[in-house]
């Protein structure tokens, strides 16, 4: 196994690695491919809306292709791009922080990253047959009563996506808890290691309540259950309760990691340890705990009655202390440092007042009174991408740059990385700084049109030409990979030469089993503590020895196909009967597959110390 | 590193499911994933206590449920799990009979829970015309039941299919992990069961 990978292959066989692999960082890399691909999608998507609203009464689409481009552009971004670019570097980089071979269950990190990769594509799919319309929140009764399919596509690709973050969320706890290497306590964990952990603890209590609302909202659609029909007693606010049940959570799963990211690249690029480590471990928790408690400030003005109202106002409020507790503790470890400004360290300083800026408008938000005049504005547009794009995907990029050299081997353009960066940047804030202005106006989300001379005109322009800068910064960083993949500068083990943690100390990009043997970890930032004693390396915790390693497999790959066949049937049984062999074809090719799977002994292989010493670390 | 996975009688380690570093993981993993399983299940109850009046003037709560048989039921799976843990003792003592037999009652019994069941929602639709369209409650109700009997009847499959694929061979650390983990994970069936005879059962005759 590790004499082949170091050898010249044929076209059918590299592919036939990367569709079998249970390798956590070949599976990191194909959840940032396939989130790329989405995010992509996504973004083609934003820049048809704004290109719809770019003047009034606009109709380069109709009102109907509107409603399926809003709720794709939202569905798509949150669960099929920002989530599982955030799944790719956690997949990637977490192991190699806490000195792990492997994560805890290869085979289910596979079959997660094959779910959502065919969830997506199912989702996607509907685009040839009428898309889902009724908003990414998906509300009952309206998304009871569209008609075709396209609800049910949004039903059947999120359930299979949610699946597979749920076994990436399981499989990151465990990891984390028994496979960290020896020294490696809780409190010297890194920050990334960290919020990856408490992420994949939401994901484990947040998205079975998605998965509850999808059944059920399944049941409704396509099997005549009543639970959103008001006639025979149904409510549809139960789905308002589990979607933001799951959903309000889901946005501390989508902004945790990133605070993990830039609690490295600061101390890396400030040449400081952390400034409140302990402080910054405990805000995480509490953002997480509170993240469960205000599902409801979604509601505000569905009726709970005051009293809901203000207790949902005040724990929302409560959450930026610790959000407030992180930035200054940001903020204070680059106070002092020798600080080194490039593309990385770019996006997340650039983080920090864009982040703040949505902080404020949320707990503007977070006022229940007031929440009357924003709610469904414009204003909660501008919010909810301050901190979504300020927090999210800034801080996405920030890690690629950062880790790129580690997962590539090769460092991205600095100066084509600067170019996205300013022209990503500004046009962020062109775009979504002055829609708070329009919602304050007035206008309404969700809208396909605008009138006239209501002073809704040069604002909405602005926006639509800020939309068109972002674009141009993807653009030019999707070309700095291809530069940068072709003829990139190759990176040494320590790519910025003031690494602290342990993924710096292994060669770019790792070997399959990333180290030949485990570190033995002596404090908070392990690497920067050997390095100030003057050691070249690690001192390893055990000797050279065989290592075991787990097999690659083709199951889960064909358990995902059973599943998305069945979906597919599940989709369209509701006209046509026939199309329930489609159903029981597809469930049984997945039951079959966890059979063989489970009838089959898997031991594993191993390394053998002769080969580790001929291919090194 | 050994690569045998045999148990050494004479050497027998304390527990032979978490034994391994496998084991370990699978141990954990099922825990973790159980804490996912009790939200499933809340949102259910949750779903269920918001619409369990809402019986569109069909039967109520009062006039479907019988405490006897959901008693026979109840009384068969609490012992199923008392019988697996009989089980896991014997795989501890490494005796493989011993742990199959009881293993094989925990399915009998499971069994027995199913078939009351299928009764019991046979009995409503057809005596009473309680179906999953007939109300919100109606959808509610088999929505929460019908997601637990789901359950019983994956974790039959698994002891069922762990039985028969290790009949011949016996215990080893590779499969005591996977006898262990069904054993947890059909405790906590009889868990959700318990909450059910409570929250639907109990308080729907009440009320």
């Amino acid at each position: 196994m590790g004499m082949t990978s170091a050898q010249k292959r044929g076209f059918g066989a590299t592919l036939w690695d990367w569709l079998t692999t249970v390798d956590h960082k070949k599976i990191g890399i194909l959840y940032l491919a396939g989130g790329g691909f989405f995010f992509l999608l996504g973004g083609l998507e934003a820049v048809i809306i704004r290109i719809q609203l770019i003047s009034p009464e606009n109709n380069f689409i109709s009102a109907g292709l509107y409603n399926e481009m809003i709720t794709m552009h939202g569905t798509t971004m949150i669960f099929l791009a920002a989530m599982p670019i955030l799944l790719g570097l956690m997949n990637f980089i977490m192991p190699l922080q806490i000195g792990a071979r492997d994560v805890a269950f290869p085979f289910l990190n596979s079959l997660g990253f094959w779910l959502f990769l065919f969830g997506g594509v199912l989702l996607n799919l509907s685009w040839f047959t009428g898309a889902p319309d009724a908003g990414w929140t998906n509300y009952a009764p309206l998304s009871i009563q569209s008609p075709g399919h396209g609800v049910d596509f949004y039903i059947m690709g999120l359930q299979l996506s949610g699946a597979g973050t749920l076994m990436g969320g399981i499989n990151f706890i465990v990891t984390i808890v028994l496979m960290r290497a020896p020294g490696m306590t809780y409190m010297r964990m890194p920050l990334f290691t960290w919020t990856t952990f408490v992420a994949s603890i939401l994901i484990l209590f947040a998205f079975p309540a998605l998965t509850v609302g999808l059944f059920l909202m399944m049941f409704d659609r396509m099997f005549g259950s009543a639970f959103f029909d008001a006639a025979l007693g149904g409510n549809a606010v139960i789905w308002q309760h589990l979607f933001w049940i799951f959903g309000h959570p889901e946005v501390y799963i989508l902004i945790l990691p990133v605070f993990g990211v830039f609690s490295e690249v600061f101390p890396t690029f400030a040449k400081k340890r952390l400034f409140g480590y302990t402080a910054m471990v405990f805000a995480t928790f509490l953002i997480a705990f509170l993240g469960f408690m205000v599902w409801a400030h979604h509601m505000f003005t569905v009726g709970l009655g005051p009293v809901a109202n203000s207790i949902f106002a005040v724990a929302t409020m409560a959450i930026a202390v610790p959000t407030g507790i992180k930035i200054f503790n940001w903020l204070f470890t680059l106070w002092g440092g020798s600080i080194k400004i490039n593309s990385a360290m770019l996006w997340s300083l650039a983080f920090i007042p864009s982040f703040t800026i949505g902080g404020m408008t949320g707990v503007m938000l977070a006022s229940a009174v007031a929440d009357y005049q924003y709610h469904d504005s414009y204003f909660v547009i501008g919010h909810f991408h301050y901190v979504i794009v300020g927090g999210t995907v800034f801080g996405i990029l920030a890690g690629l740059h950062y880790w790129w050299p580690k997962m590539f081997g090769k460092y991205l353009h600095e100066g084509l990385g600067q170019i996205s960066f300013w022209t990503f940047f500004v046009g962020f804030h062109l775009t979504f700084f002055i829609q708070h202005f329009l919602g304050l106006m007035g206008m309404p989300r969700r809208y396909w049109v605008f009138l006239e001379n209501q002073g809704l005109d040069t604002g909405n322009l602005i926006s639509s030409i800020g939309a068109f800068f972002m674009s141009f910064g993807v653009i030019v960083f999707l070309i700095n990979i291809i530069y940068t993949t072709i003829k990139g500068k190759k990176a040494p083990r320590d790519a910025w030469g003031s690494g602290r943690t342990l993924e710096w100390t292994i060669s770019s990009p790792p070997v399959h089993y990333n180290y030949k043997q485990l570190p033995l970890v002596r404090g908070l930032d392990p690497l920067w503590i050997e390095k100030m004693e003057g050691n070249k390396k690690m001192t390893p915790a055990e000797p050279v020895d065989e290592i075991h390693m787990p097999n690659g497999s083709i199951l889960p790959l064909i358990m995902t196909i059973g599943f998305t066949i069945a979906s597919y049937g599940f989709i369209y049984q509701t006209g046509n009967k026939y199309w329930l062999i489609a159903v029981y074809a597809g469930m049984a090719i997945a039951l079959i597959s966890m059979l063989t799977r489970s009838l089959k002994d898997d031991h594993g292989h191993h390394i053998s110390k002769e080969e580790l010493e001929r291919v090194g670390d | 590193m050994s690569h045998d996975h045999s148990i050494d009688p004479k050497n027998m380690p304390k527990d032979p499911s978490k034994a391994t570093t496998e084991g370990k993981h699978k141990f954990m993993g099922l825990w973790i994933f159980l804490g996912g399983e009790t939200v499933l299940f809340a949102c259910l109850f949750g779903t269920y206590l918001a619409l369990k009046n809402s019986n569109a003037s069909g039967p109520t709560t009062q006039d479907l449920y019988g405490l006897g048989l959901v008693f026979l039921m109840t009384i068969l799976l609490l012992t199923s799990s008392l019988t697996s843990v009989y089980a896991i003792y014997h795989m501890k003592n490494n005796d493989f009979k011993k742990m199959q037999l009881w293993m094989g009652i925990t399915a009998l019994l499971g069994i027995g829970f199913l078939a009351c069941e299928i009764y019991e929602f046979a009995h409503y639709i057809h005596d009473y015309g309680f179906t999953f369209r007939s109300s919100a409650f109606g959808s509610a109700f088999y929505a929460l039941v019908g997601f637990h009997g789901g359950h019983v009847v994956f974790g039959l499959s698994w002891i069922i299919t762990l039985m028969v694929r290790n009949a011949k061979r016996g215990l080893d650390l590779y499969n005591a992990p996977k006898f262990n983990t069904f054993a947890l994970y059909w405790h906590f069936i009889d868990v959700v069961w318990v909450f059910i005879f409570t929250v639907v059962y109990l308080m729907g005759m009440v009320s």
